[in-house]
């Protein structure tokens, strides 16, 4: 006798390439869509979000859940969706190999609270490759003169590290000062950057 | 997302059966969108699997009255499955579909969905007993044909 159940019960699911071509027609057709990927990199697994303004958001493998973070503080309409960070994920591959000096990703601040924060922010997304400011440098330019423990704050909250490249700002003293992805990876990035040389710091330790 | 991971597989199961395999992908995408649009209003998130369910039976309604309104009906049933069925499978869901309404939806939401009784008795807005009456005599009614 045949399984009239199992056969009813058959199974299967969504044709391949189904969940790829629903992400393409939400980003399109459905407002405040964020769209995301993994990107390898020497820094582990980036998370890597995209809302259709630019980037929202980068995260370090193990810093938070962001698709949750994302959901809780943005919006629940999450695709992962690797063809719409195809661009990104160019960008940050050709600066970990040092073909790229400078991202061209317009980026989406809607996570970023506050206006000293955006300004901090701001005035760190022109640091320039290869180059540091302190903390009280970066403050200055967000208009707070002494507010660079706020600044360190402000630079601790960004939402796009890496591409606002809050890394290359430091202690006035030399020293790497924080950062939320761990001081490991800031120091790595300044010696891609070459602002650390194979011994280690331009001068004094970090404090 | 939840909403797609989850339960992706489940409505489109759905689908295959209620719209057959050529236009239940199109019927998928457009129930997920209209999910996805309506997403952040969705205060009682404990159902999505229901409330996406329901989304989907309506996307099934337009989609045969839109069936209607073509000028030039196909020919050919629309297949069941998205492998090449067997004929024996082929019968079966021709059988489906020609079980009287209430009995075919049970007998979908039973078996395709692997749904509970109790899910199926309030998807379809009576009650868990009634669901199980319905599955019970659909599934009778199929063993007779196939």
């Amino acid at each position: 006798m045949r399984d009239l159940e199992r056969t009813l019960r058959g199974g299967g699911g969504m044709p391949p390439g189904a969940v790829e071509r629903l992400a393409d027609r939400a980003w399109d057709e459905v407002d405040g869509v964020v769209a995301y990927a993994g990107v390898d990199s020497p820094l582990g697994r980036l998370v890597v979000a995209a809302t259709r303004r630019g980037i929202v958001r980068l995260a370090y493998p193990g810093e938070v859940d962001v698709v949750e973070e994302l959901a809780d503080r943005l919006t629940p309409r999450i695709l992962e969706a690797p063809a719409k960070l195809d661009e990104a994920r160019r960008e940050l591959e050709d600066y970990f190999e040092g073909r790229r000096d400078a991202f061209d990703l317009s980026l989406d601040l809607s996570l970023v609270r506050g206006e000293f924060t955006r300004k901090v922010l701001r005035a760190t997304s022109r640091i320039p490759f290869g180059r540091t400011l302190t903390y009280t440098q970066v403050a200055l330019k967000a208009g707070s003169p002494r507010g660079s423990r706020a600044a360190g704050n402000a630079l601790g909250s960004n939402p796009i590290p890496i591409v606002v490249p809050c890394h290359r700002v430091i202690h006035a003293s030399g020293g790497l000062g924080g950062y939320t992805g761990g001081l490991d990876r800031k120091e790595f990035l300044l010696r891609l950057e070459g602002v650390l040389g194979e011994r280690g710091y331009p001068s004094g330790r970090p404090t | 997302m939840e909403l797609i991971e989850e339960h992706g597989d489940l409505v489109y199961r759905y689908l295959r059966v209620a719209v057959g395999a050529d236009d239940a992908e199109d019927c998928l995408q457009e129930t997920l969108l209209s999910a996805l649009r309506a997403y952040p209003r969705l205060t009682d998130d404990r159902n999505l699997r229901g409330w996406l369910l329901t989304i989907a039976k309506r996307k099934v309604h337009d989609e045969h009255r839109a069936r209607r309104r073509r000028p030039t009906p196909s020919e050919r049933l629309p297949e069941a499955a998205s492998d090449p069925p067997t004929e024996a499978e082929d019968g079966l869901w021709r059988a489906v579909r020609e079980l009287p309404p209430k009995q075919r939806e049970a007998v979908v939401y039973r078996f395709v969905c692997d749904l509970p009784h109790r899910e199926i008795g309030e998807l379809m807005g009576s009650t868990e007993s009634a669901a199980r009456r319905n599955v019970h005599e659909g599934l009778r009614a199929l063993r007779e044909v196939w």
